[in-house]
């Protein structure tokens, strides 16, 4: 290094390449926010006119102008995503637990359950890259068709379990790795068993990382179109069973906005979706800390 | 060995330890007595730790791990005893503070809950119980409710025994339990330790020596061969190891001519 | 690491303990020449120069304290500054026995001796000896040396019986004679308790080497 002195010498071009390293970072973060705001911004200004209480509570008429509002998109929404949180969560929690808590240890006895955790590790990462179509596809064939489930809820709820699983398992074995080992060691030690020491320390400290997890999925079950194109139809109809089709706001953005003249509608729709995903982040949020600190207890 | 006084809690016999292939250590016959604070010291990786993590099996959650010979605790083989009971009876204390991101409270009680305990009365008397002995009671009396990692280091630490002491166990492991703390807070453990081996064995892994000569009524000296495998080299009671130790190495090594 | 700042100061300590040796022991020679050659004034002067040899073992026992409290020596490192504590003290109290026959010296006054000095002078002799040769052996950690330094107090102690002999047959044929002869008896005993004392240095140099309890008197 410099003897002490010879630092003062440059201390002013360092000065400089941090000003201008600190400027770019500056300029790239405010910029990215800048555009978000733009896109959300522009979309929630054109779709506000056409909001109001009537559009979102009565049902679409269909046609080519695209009467009505709607009001069934929202609960088929919103049946669509406790359907797909409902199957998907317990399957991808549990399996990264398994991965995580259980697996390492016993993949060291057995080299068949080392072939077979490296092989579901594989998939999983495989298949948190597939295209949601490819998963429509998947549950067009298997439930709408050989199960005979027709455009479904059910059936719908079954191929979006299928595409936010990866996604569920991932985020859990990430938040049960950031799990510090000393807190599993400190239970193990007092006598605690494996699944005690899972389900009394690990799991409560991994709470907020796998909602980020469920969050994230709400968010994909909530704007995909093409999965469900396939998989839920496109009725209008208000949904009122397992095994009735429907149509998500996001398949309706995508109707209006191909289908009919109303873009104005599209937009309004948009907006409303926009914002629900906003508040659903909120809420799961403070549910999350809640649920954390409950069985943190 | 010939020193050791009273009754013998825990004993080896002949135990040896291997990651995979490797022999990280050699044959170790080694008497802890009870109501005793036994000193384990020795340079890094010279399989101290490795040592005391035998005795509540806590290297079985390392892969590749092997072990011969014999571990007894009051007479019973260790390794046919059922772990979770194990580790009641024999708690730990590790290096770095681990409180549970729960209470103070939770914290205390989580051992006695695991074990079964759900009578709420049961629990505060526990929980309070474990804290007195554990020095930490009249520091967090008002606030049991606080989070564990609120505390300090030093109290973090005393939570921590308070935790272990709170399961009943009769053998308490320390693995460089003040090694992250301030000189004031090793002090205060180190204050602890005196009262609390009146009720229970303690065995102590340190880097410190004038820790081990402080706090220990016996130490045993580990030390690396030159496959870097450890060894016992001494054992005996620490006001003989500190002024008169038998073994040249063990000289070397507390007078810091180690090399 | 051979931790090369202890060694240096614990060589220092080992040097000043060396040099009080050989001053305490010269003290002791000149006490027994200036009371052979009635030398008074000289003995005025050692009786000064004890509060030097005082000095040096306040020095090295501070010495020895800031060891301790600075390198914290265990094992032999921990014997041996434990031993030089008390041999710094050994010494101290021999240079109080030399001190003490200047004393007597000047309590004698211009009166002459009983009789001239033999044994006494052989007593001295001796008891530097052991004394030079105890120290050096706590020096080079030898303790063999050590072992075999006491047997030479037994030639002391044949000595001291003889000068008692002789001054009680004085004493005897003279009541007059009683306090001279008391002064001289007093003069052996206190090199009989120097070479007593050599031997609880020696005792030392045994427990610095082999950490080693022994009684050798």
């Amino acid at each position: 290094m410099n003897a002490p002195g010879s630092g003062r010498s440059n201390l002013g071009s360092r000065r400089l390449m941090q000003r201008i390293a600190f400027s770019l970072v500056w300029a790239a973060g405010s910029l990215s926010v800048l555009i978000l705001l733009i896109v959300v911004g522009y979309i929630v200004a054109k779709g506000l006119s056409s909001i109001t209480w009537q559009f979102i509570t009565t049902p679409p008429r269909g046609g080519i102008s695209g009467e009505g509002g709607i009001s069934t998109t929202i609960v088929a929404t919103l049946y669509l995503v406790v359907l797909t949180v409902g199957i998907a969560t317990p399957l991808g929690v549990g399996a990264g637990i398994y991965l995580v808590e259980y697996a390492e240890a016993m993949a060291r006895k057995s080299r068949i359950i080392r072939a077979v955790v490296s092989t579901a590790r594989f998939g999983v990462e495989t298949l948190a890259g597939v295209p949601s179509i490819i998963f429509g596809l998947f549950g067009y064939a298997l439930f709408v068709s050989s199960m005979h489930l027709g455009f479904s809820l059910l059936a719908a709820g079954l191929a979006g379990a299928c595409l936010i699983l990866p996604v569920v398992i991932r985020t859990t074995e990430e938040a049960l790795k950031a799990v510090p080992v000393s807190y599993r060691n400190g239970s193990l030690a007092l006598g605690a068993t494996r699944w005690q020491t899972t389900q009394k320390v690990v799991l409560p400290a991994a709470i907020p990382g796998i909602m980020t997890g469920i969050v994230l999925s709400v968010g994909r079950i909530v704007s995909e179109t093409a999965i469900f194109y396939v998989t839920l139809g496109g009725s209008y109809r208000m949904p009122t069973s397992l095994l009735s089709g429907g149509r998500t706001m996001a398949l309706h953005v995508y109707y209006l906005a191909m289908e009919t003249r109303a873009f104005d509608k599209a937009m309004g729709t948009a907006a409303i979706l926009v914002i629900s995903i906003i508040i659903i982040n909120a809420v799961i949020n403070l549910f999350s800390r809640k649920l954390s600190a409950r069985i943190g207890a | 060995m010939e020193e050791t006084t009273g009754a013998c809690r825990l004993r080896t016999i002949g135990y040896k330890l291997w990651y995979g292939d490797f022999c990280a250590l050699h044959e170790t016959t080694l008497d802890i007595p009870s109501n005793r604070i036994t000193a384990i010291i020795g340079p890094s990786g010279c399989g101290k730790s490795t040592f005391i993590r035998t005795f509540n099996r806590m290297n079985e959650l390392i892969p590749g791990v092997r072990v011969a010979g014999e571990v007894l605790l009051d007479g019973q083989d260790i390794f046919r005893l059922d772990v979770v009971e194990l580790r009641r009876l024999v708690g730990m204390v590790f290096q770095k503070p681990n409180p549970f991101p729960k209470t103070i409270f939770d914290n205390v009680a989580y051992g006695p809950r695991a074990h079964g305990l759900r009578d709420r009365n049961r629990l505060a008397e526990i929980v309070e119980k474990s804290l007195r002995s554990a020095a930490l009671w009249d520091e967090v009396k008002d606030d049991l409710s606080k989070s564990g990692l609120a505390l300090s280091g030093g109290q973090q630490q005393r939570l921590c025994i308070a935790r272990t002491l709170a399961v009943e166990p009769e053998v308490i492991l320390m693995d460089e339990p003040a090694s992250a703390l301030d000189p004031i807070a090793t002090l205060k453990i180190e204050e602890l330790l005196q009262t609390l081996k009146k009720d229970y064995t303690i065995v102590i892994v340190t880097h410190n020596m004038q820790q081990a000569a402080r706090v220990s009524d016996f130490t045993a000296f580990f030390m690396t061969d030159e496959n870097r495998s450890g060894h016992l080299i001494e054992y005996g009671p620490t006001s003989r190891v500190f002024t008169n130790p038998r073994e040249k190495t063990t000289e070397d090594y507390i007078s810091g001519r180690f090399s | 690491m051979a931790r090369e700042t202890y060694e240096n100061r614990i060589s220092e300590i080992l040097g000043s303990i060396l040099r009080l040796g050989k001053v305490v022991s010269e003290a002791l020679k000149q006490s027994v020449e200036q009371l052979s050659r009635r030398d008074l004034e000289g003995a005025a002067l050692l009786i000064e120069r004890d509060e030097e040899i005082n000095r040096m073992r306040f020095q090295i026992e501070e010495d020895c304290l800031t060891l301790i409290a600075t390198q914290q020596p265990v094992a032999t490192d921990l014997r041996k500054i434990a031993s030089v504590l008390e041999i710094a003290t050994e010494l101290e109290r021999i240079g109080d026995y030399a001190k003490g026959i200047a004393r007597l010296n000047i309590f004698i006054g211009q009166k002459p001796l009983l009789k001239p000095l033999v044994d006494i002078p052989r007593m001295c002799e001796r008891a530097r000896g052991m004394l030079e040769k105890a120290v050096e052996a706590f020096v080079r950690e030898d303790a063999a040396a050590a072992r075999a330094i006491p047997e030479q107090d037994q030639l002391i102690d044949e000595l001291y019986k003889v000068v008692q002999r002789d001054l009680i047959f004085f004493i005897l044929k003279d009541p007059g004679s009683i306090d001279p002869a008391m002064a001289l008896l007093w003069v052996a005993h206190n090199l009989e308790r120097s070479g007593d004392r050599v031997e609880n240095i020696c005792e030392r140099v045994i427990f610095t080497v082999t950490g080693e309890q022994v009684d050798l008197g």
